[in-house]
């Protein structure tokens, strides 16, 4: 069975179908990209799948949970993680801090622990830091771990960003435009840890990008929306050789 | 490959010890101070009109950790902070005045009147907390600006008496609390409760902002610390990784009240009179504690208890010269928030900092 199961998902904003009929099978362990022309909805898409926004018609289902219309904080505890588009990081606190802030649900102490420094405070904290720090060093951001957040280079914010988006343990990992504003040889690294955290955390990402070279080369199968409907779904290569999807980008 | 590991390891140890010296330092600051004003208290090396000084020094100085909280942690503004000193000093002098004949041991009432005064703040923290700190924006700010106003003005109508049949309230006059032969009157509206025991102290005053200090520090060091400032930084981010936003700002807000409580119940318990009168719980004041915070570094506590000090004992300081009084203290404050600020000053005060000195000697030391 599909690890997401998205079906006929709608949401209009006044009179305008932003997203229209979208439906997605992903299994576990695929690396899926969602790609089409500015303002086609892919973003909105995400929003859906997030909660941010809740749909007007259709239903989600996370690993056989239906997860349609709940909210942000329910969604990523089912177990939804994500990153966006403009890098939101927490940048006045350290790196370090910012994955120990995605690990909140992970690991807990109650806020009077927490306050009195009780034994459990200092354990915890112990099994956190490890934990983040591990985290880090996939990102190769170990060095890195004081610094704020806001003084790390555009690069490495959004590695940290998919760092802490994994610290919350989730199933299924959303990137929205994880290359946006990386040069060539950025992007290549990138494509290595994205394949590499599928590899190593045994993880499902849907993606959004707009570099064909990244989708080419590490997307296994290709949804492209237009106009907020699906324009054409399948393996990368078909989709990509698709004359359709070939006049949506590019015209006549 | 192990070398490097050790290396990381080495530079986690210096920033947890970094911090852990950070908040040491202003640990030691307080009590370093503490001891100094103590013994010149003790020598006879300082005028009365100064000791008057002491007990509000200590107030003002957990009023702008506590505003600091809500502005420099959880990053939404309270222009009404004064509002919940107020209700800490009333609800903690009522409960003193009440039981003054039962409870004997000074300290131990004290100590259940600051409990009280911060629960009632906490309360109203609470209640105002529920509509406000649901919504984006600054809303925080014009409703906690409305409740320090009207919080003032109740308390300015409240009439409270006690009797063998119990409590009576009223917010008429002193006549419609019908109390029984024998009762007394505790709280009389415009003149607010006269007869506070004297239980606040230097030595309680300094416990208290001590006390604060780790409430406030360890708060930030921990779990829920790092959500409060996670949605401050990025509220949709912190929603994205599960962080359930209203009850961290809640939390946030409602400690702070309670904070802002205890400080009420310390300042009335310093005076023998207490009145609720614009200048000590008005907007005014708010908007001056939050001067104490902004001077003292936003999120910045050993600075707030330092702008809080200096700022409360510099018009005292300022006396002799006379009319020319505020004009000082106003340039006084200007320079003050230049030298924090200013990015010339900032570098000067980063080449001459203690730290580099050290450094120096030390430097100098290993040649």
């Amino acid at each position: 069975m599909a690890l997401l199961e998205v079906k006929n998902l709608t949401i209009s904003f006044g009179g305008l179908k932003a997203v229209d009929n979208f439906s997605v099978s992903i299994e576990k362990g695929q690396l899926y990209g969602l790609i089409g022309p500015n303002g086609a909805g892919k973003t909105t898409v995400f929003n859906l799948l997030t909660g941010v926004y809740k749909p007007g018609s259709g239903s989600v289902e996370l690993d056989g949970h239906n997860i349609t219309g709940k909210s942000t904080i329910e969604i990523n505890h089912a177990g939804i993680a994500r990153t966006f588009q403009n890098i939101r990081l927490f940048k006045e606190l350290s790196v370090l801090d910012n994955v120990k802030a995605g690990l909140h649900n992970e690991f807990k102490y109650s806020t009077v622990t927490g306050i009195l420094r009780l034994p459990s405070y200092w354990k915890v904290e112990k099994q956190m830091d490890e934990r983040a720090m591990e985290l880090l060093k996939v990102f190769d951001l170990e060095q890195e771990a004081g610094t704020l957040a806001a003084n790390l280079p555009y690069g490495k914010q959004r590695k940290l960003e998919i760092a802490r988006a994994l610290a919350t343990d989730p199933k299924l990992l959303l990137l929205d435009e994880p290359a946006a504003g990386m040069n060539p040889n950025e992007t290549a690294e990138l494509m290595d840890t994205i394949r590499f955290v599928r590899d190593h955390f045994d993880m499902t990402i849907l993606l959004i990008e707009h570099d064909m070279k990244l989708v080419s080369g590490i997307c296994e199968k290709l949804t492209v929306l237009n106009f907020g409907a699906i324009l054409a779904c399948g393996d990368t290569s078909t989709v990509l050789n698709n004359p359709e999807v070939i006049k949506a980008y590019l015209g006549e | 490959m192990s070398k490097k590991n050790s290396s990381v390891n080495a530079k986690k140890k210096i920033n947890i010890r970094k911090f852990l010296k950070g908040d040491l330092l202003t640990y030691l600051m307080v009590i370093a101070v503490y001891a100094v004003l103590q013994t010149m208290v003790a020598t006879g090396n300082m005028k009365s009109l100064y000791q008057g000084l002491l007990v509000p020094m200590c107030v003002y100085s957990i009023m702008a950790l506590s505003l600091n909280l809500t502005v420099g942690v959880m990053g939404e503004l309270s222009l009404g902070h004064a509002g919940f000193m107020c209700l800490g000093a009333f609800s903690g002098a009522i409960f003193s005045k009440i039981t003054s004949d039962i409870i004997a041991v000074d300290l131990l009432r004290f100590i259940l009147a600051i409990l009280i005064g911060a629960a009632v703040a906490a309360f109203f923290g609470f209640l105002i907390g529920i509509p406000v700190l649901r919504l984006k924006g600054d809303y925080l700010a014009i409703v906690t600006l409305a409740f320090g106003e009207i919080i003032k003005n109740v308390v300015n109508v409240f009439f409270m008496g006690i009797d063998k049949n119990g409590l009576h309230l009223s917010m008429k006059d002193e006549m419609s609390l019908n109390l029984a032969e024998g009762g007394k009157t505790i709280m009389k509206g415009p003149q607010g409760i006269v007869g506070t025991p004297n239980d606040s102290t230097f030595t309680i005053g300094v416990v208290l902002i001590l006390i604060t200090l780790v409430i406030v520090l360890n708060l930030i060091h921990s779990r829920s610390g790092r959500a409060i400032m996670a949605i401050r930084d990025n509220r949709i981010a912190a929603e994205s990784i599960g962080i359930h936003i209203t009850k961290y700002k809640m939390m946030a807000f409602v400690i702070s009240a309670a904070l802002a409580g205890v400080a009420g119940v310390l300042y009335s318990h310093n005076l023998s009179s207490l009145q609720a009168q614009p200048q000590n719980f008005g907007y005014n004041m708010s908007i001056m504690i939050l001067v104490y915070v902004v001077l003292g570094g936003i999120g910045n506590m050993r600075g707030s208890i330092i702008a809080a000090s200096i700022l409360t004992i510099l018009p005292e300081l300022l006396r002799s010269f006379a009319d020319y009084r505020m004009l000082v203290y106003a340039i006084v404050l200007i320079l003050m928030m230049l030298f924090n600020w200013a990015p010339a000053c900032l570098e000067f005060r980063e080449r001459h900092s203690l730290k580099n000195m050290f450094a120096g000697k030390k430097a100098k030391e290993v040649q």
